[in-house]
């Protein structure tokens, strides 16, 4: 035999019926937050700073002599679960290596910012940023090729890309 | 002569410098507030702290395309934001703003009242006027020839209905109390003592069906967002949308106003502070206007504070609250208020 638990709605009494003492609360409540803090971030004048591990925008490292990491070995672009990494290698200006990309284009639209391709690459050639405003008004634009992404690595190498660009920094 | 050109000074003052103005700042103060509320900041980009953030969305209503769409009945379909605005504008006429002063002007000696039209029968003009309203929300809805604006409309006559009759019955007993219909006399009338004290529930009753009669939360059955797209002002674009929003705002304004005039003493200022300060009588009156003003933004406020507190009621639960406790309450009002009568 089941037990079974018989469960009624409680009975309202006289007060809970005229609604009014429960309104007069709830505007307490709503009325206590208008004076409280807000949450809001007023963004370019104000940027909230993400902790580090954050998977922003992506750059390409550049070694002590300032030239490209890269080897063109394409362990990124085969790690890729969004196939948004594009490599055409060539032979190698430099002698301490054998390739190097002469296209590497990412696209920012398709990219899921897993960080799978930070993961695969040997070099440490390829990292994510903590640059989480690069909206543009075209997709060609967001197509980011090789000049963008090694850029991208001058903005960010000292962390301070958010310091540069507000006057506030909202680190949570 | 002169006392028309007063009355065309008074109604463009009243309602290019006065009730415009405070619509714009209603839509700014009901944006920023529901933000406030939750913890958020609102619009505050155009201008200081948002204040021209109006002009702007006014800009973009003039601005917007106005279709009008082909299933509609073109005659109802343009009218009804105008029957709308029009009683919503009309209502404010008889509420007295202030005392009344006496100055020449020229070489005549003139009594200037503050207020547009000192109607010896106010209450019932503004009861009358503040009904035609819901012709506007019925027309419209039912001229959009569309099955949400047509339940939008329905429900706003049915909610019209069952809360005209609380709201009488709720002004009756502040009639009784001052035994004239002149707003002006019901606010002398409370010089001693605010009708909201002398009428808690009474001042209840009133202000419930305000809400429903302007179509706040939690009685805004007739746009139901969630459920009616809009409500009666689905098919409605550009200038015309606005101006059914134009006459909610000043709706809540009048409805503000009355509440003021009816329970909280008008232009009254309490604990006896201007007799105290003994001031020349034209500061008097400013203080006076002041003291209206100030009462009337409380609920302005108050509005929208019990928009972002309150959940919409649910159709039956209106119908049940309106005829089964409001109506009820009201007459038990009235008995107990003439019972009171008699007494003292």
């Amino acid at each position: 035999m089941i037990k079974v638990k018989k469960l009624r709605v409680p009975k309202m009494n006289f007060w809970e019926r005229i609604y009014l003492p429960n309104i007069i609360k709830g505007l307490r409540i709503t009325g206590r937050h208008i004076p409280k803090k807000k949450f809001t971030i007023q963004f370019p004048e104000e940027r909230w700073v993400p902790r580090p591990g954050y998977r922003g925008a992506h750059r390409l490292n550049k070694d002590e002599k300032g030239r490209i990491k890269c080897v063109a070995c394409e362990m990124c672009s085969s790690a890729c679960p969004a196939n948004c990494i594009h490599i055409i290698g060539g032979v190698a200006p430099w002698d301490d290596r054998e390739k190097y990309p002469v296209v590497f284009e990412i696209d920012m639209l398709r990219c899921i910012y897993c960080g799978m391709c930070e993961e695969a690459c040997p070099r440490e050639a390829i990292e994510l940023t903590e640059v989480y405003d690069f909206a543009d008004y075209s997709r060609e634009a967001l197509i980011w090729d090789k000049e963008r992404l090694l850029a991208m690595y001058d903005l960010t190498k000292d962390g301070n890309y958010h310091k540069n660009k507000a006057q506030k920094l909202i680190i949570q | 002569m002169l006392e028309a050109i007063l009355a065309l000074i008074k109604i463009g003052v009243v309602v290019f410098l006065v009730i415009l103005p405070l619509v714009m700042m209603l839509i700014l103060a009901e944006r920023r507030v529901s933000a406030f509320i939750q913890n958020r900041l609102g619009p505050n980009r155009v201008g200081w702290q948002g204040m021209m953030q109006p002009v702007a969305d006014g800009l973009k209503f003039l601005f917007k395309e106005d279709v009008i769409p082909g299933h509609v009945d073109r005659f109802l379909y343009l009218i009804a934001p105008g029957i709308i605005l029009f009683p919503a504008l009309l209502t404010f006429a008889v509420v007295p703003f202030g005392d009344q002063l006496t100055t020449y002007i020229g070489h005549t000696l003139v009594t200037i009242r503050f207020q547009i039209a000192d109607l010896n029968v106010g209450v019932l003009y503004i009861v009358a006027v503040a009904s035609l309203g819901v012709y506007g929300l019925v027309i419209g809805g039912y001229s959009s020839n569309n099955k949400y604006s047509m339940l939008g409309g329905l429900r706003s006559s049915a909610q019209m209905i069952s809360y005209e009759l609380p709201l009488g019955l709720a002004i009756i007993s502040v009639v009784m109390m001052s035994g004239s219909l002149r707003l002006q006399d019901i606010v002398v009338d409370q010089y001693e003592i605010w009708n909201v004290f002398r009428q808690p529930l009474g001042f209840i009753i009133f202000l419930v069906a305000s809400f429903a009669e302007t179509n706040r939360l939690p009685f805004d059955l007739p746009e139901a967002e969630q459920e009616l797209v809009g409500g009666y002002h689905t098919e409605y674009s550009s200038m015309k949308f606005a101006s059914f929003f134009l006459a909610e705002y000043i709706n809540m304004i009048t409805a503000s106003a009355l509440i003021t005039t009816l329970f909280f003493g008008g232009w009254h200022v309490p604990f006896g502070i201007l007799e105290a300060i003994n001031l020349p009588v034209l500061w008097e009156q400013i203080i006076q206007i002041l003291a209206f003003s100030l009462k009337t933004l409380f609920f302005l406020f108050f509005f929208i504070w019990v928009r972002w507190t309150l959940p919409r009621f649910r159709y039956d639960q209106l119908m049940n609250l309106g005829w089964k406790s409001m109506v009820p309450l009201g007459l038990l009002n009235i008995v107990l208020t003439a019972i009171g009568i008699a007494v003292f």
